[in-house]
């Protein structure tokens, strides 16, 4: 289902800007997201694991602090406090860095967590090589791929401060298990308070169809960047913010295949197993087109500022320009 | 106490017969459990079989999944599913899952069956019902060689951080674990110790007999202010004599020859205590007192 594209035009309020956008914190999104689910609904909990502040988790514990867990430097501890308090009626919401929520609690998440179907919500901050300056070990680049595998288990890679916090508030109201993926760094703005946002129904962002860029997180917005810049060599893209991951929305993908011919994946997360390699498993078997995929090529991250990082890792708007061209050579080699 | 000593009996033929049938399963730790599990399920904890979302039931979490023969049977003998079910453990057709899940088996709250995950749950369902000023009390049973993982410790400091006095665990402490001797394969004494540093109550029991379980229940009951630890002192394969202190009976079944052998000793046999089970057969014995419906 797509929606009015935010950059062309938005259904109140300024269209947010490209060139200079907006810049606030997905991880300030969960934060307020959570008080206001808190002040909804009584059986909101939130547990965290030694990082109040750097989870935005703080702003909640001021507010309901009888409501508010600290568990210290204990995630596996953590998840599986989370299930009791599920199993007796609570929505508990936790929160760590993506490293240590889907890599260290992975078995308490699989075993505990999703297959007996509770509905803990787990908050991963710090997704993405983005992180900066902490370097590899806090840059979580493998979620995606760990996390969808697991059945049971939804994800959500939103896009911006806005999709955060509304996506907090959302998965709330499923009693099954989440991942909600953010990042650490200000990040732009490229939705507004009004953008509909649904679980499991991506948004197209753009309206175009020589290519689709299929897109999550932090990278919606470099692929709008992408699109502006094709456009003005006359390339009309497609872009399709894909903030759930699972489930995935397969017939916005099949529609992208089916009516553009070619795909390009962007992701802030390594290049195995991530949103690409979830779309392409959807394009093979419904409608194989060339497909390329912008993210990291299965290396670890490094120190550094976030920009050029992006920039030295491959996933910036130059980057998702060049495989656009890749893919539109492969689309009309094809013909 | 002699109900509660026939109920144990009972369980244990249920435990025999069971793995007899499913030739798949663990035999060594569920028989070192039975005495203290009956006690729990028949005297101690406040259940609810006909009525699973009773508001204030206490909850059990059984943090060493794999001992399900011995679930099951208490679960069987305490009325939330038929006898009968037990002769379809592990199998396809059956809901008897080899390690215990929540969307199979009525009465499982949650799923487990990978090791040192279950105290964290029963920590997080005991401050759950403390938010919510409920009466219940949470249960969580242990192994001792489950005490090598890591997280049962994050649990232990958080149980007593938050003064979880609603919380009582126990450990089934048969010094047995796969490889052999707990203490030869990773030593895990002085245990009663390290509980004590971590700011526990910590109670020692006959793990086989059953004035000294119920006497230590009753003084975890009591004690105010922090969580409290059970160390049941038990014998790995207790009841059948070949199995007695063996660990290679850890998670091997008995065959139907040797299963046959068991239940006799146990004045049975395996025919009629499979013909018991598929009958639904129940025992004339009632739970007993303490809040136990």
């Amino acid at each position: 289902m797509s929606q009015a594209p935010s950059t062309a035009s938005s259904t109140t309020g300024a269209a947010p800007s490209l060139a200079k956008p907006e810049m606030k914190k997905t991880r300030e999104g969960f934060g307020h997201g959570l008080v206001e689910l808190g002040e909804k609904d009584p059986n909101v909990v939130v547990l965290v694991g030694d990082l109040s502040g750097s989870t935005n988790v703080s702003f909640f514990a001021e507010k309901f602090p009888d409501r508010f867990v600290q568990v210290g430097i204990a995630e596996q501890n953590m998840v599986c406090v989370a299930a009791g308090l599920a199993a007796v009626g609570k929505i508990p919401f936790l929160a760590t860095y993506g490293a240590f929520a889907s890599c260290r609690a992975a078995d308490q998440i699989r075993v505990t967590v999703a297959y007996t179907d509770l509905p803990v919500k787990i908050g991963g901050a710090h997704g993405g090589i983005s992180v900066g300056p902490d370097g590899a070990t806090h840059q979580a680049m493998e979620e995606i791929a760990i996390i969808r595998s697991i059945p049971n288990m939804r994800m959500i890679v939103p896009c911006d401060y806005w999709e955060t916090k509304k996506a907090t508030i959302a998965i709330a109201g499923d009693p099954h298990p989440y991942y909600l993926r953010f990042g650490r760094e200000s990040v732009p703005v490229v939705t507004t308070p009004d953008t509909p946002f649904v679980i499991g129904k991506a948004n197209v962002m753009r309206e175009g169809s020589d290519l689709a860029i299929i897109a999550c997180g932090v990278m919606v917005y470099e692929a709008l960047v992408a699109a502006e810049e094709l456009a003005a060599r006359g390339v009309r893209a497609r872009v399709v913010n894909v903030h759930t991951l699972k489930p995935l929305d397969e017939e916005a993908i099949a529609k992208a295949a089916r009516e553009c011919g070619a795909i390009v994946t962007a992701e802030e997360h390594q290049i195995h197993g991530g949103l690409g390699g979830a779309v392409a498993e959807v394009v093979v078997r419904r409608h194989p087109v060339p497909m390329e995929f912008v993210a990291v090529h299965d290396r670890f991250g490094r120190s550094g500022k976030p920009e050029e990082l992006m920039a030295a890792f491959g996933i910036k708007a130059p980057d998702v320009v060049r495989a656009a061209d890749r893919v539109l050579a492969r689309k009309a080699g094809r013909s | 106490m002699e109900q509660l000593r026939e109920r144990a009996l009972h369980v244990r033929r249920d435990i025999v017969t069971l793995l007899a049938h499913s030739q798949s399963g663990h035999s060594g730790g569920p028989l070192s459990t039975a005495d203290f599990g009956t006690v729990l399920f028949f005297h101690e904890m406040n259940l609810s079989p006909e009525r699973l979302d009773a508001a204030d039931r206490d909850l059990w979490q059984f943090s060493i999944g794999h001992v399900t023969p011995v679930i099951y049977s208490l679960m069987a003998e305490r009325g939330y599913y038929p006898l009968a079910d037990l002769l379809h453990f592990r199998k396809f057709e059956g809901h008897l899952q080899g390690h215990p899940s929540k969307h199979d088996t009525p009465g499982i709250e949650v799923s487990s069956g990978s090791l040192g995950q279950g105290l964290s749950v029963a920590c997080g369902m005991a401050l759950g019902s403390r938010m919510d000023r409920s009466p219940r009390r949470v249960y969580c049973v242990m192994g001792d060689g489950e005490q090598q993982e890591g997280q049962i410790w994050e649990a232990a400091m958080f149980a007593a951080h938050y003064k979880l006095d609603n919380l009582c665990a126990v450990i089934d402490y048969n010094r047995k674990q796969i490889d052999g001797d707990v203490e030869d394969v990773m030593g895990i004494a002085p245990l009663a110790d390290k509980w004590r540093a971590f700011r526990w109550n910590v109670i020692e029991a006959d793990g086989h007999d059953v004035p000294s379980l119920l006497q230590a229940f009753a003084r975890a009951r009591e004690e105010k202010g922090r969580p409290s630890v059970v160390l049941a002192h038990t014998v790995m394969g207790k009841g059948v004599s070949y199995m007695e202190d063996d660990y290679r009976w850890h998670g091997v079944p008995p065959t139907k020859e040797q299963a046959d052998q068991a239940l006799r000793e146990m004045g049975t046999t395996l025919e009629a205590w499979t013909e018991r089970l598929r009958r639904n057969g129940v025992a004339a014995v009632a739970p007993s007192a303490n809040g136990a419906s």
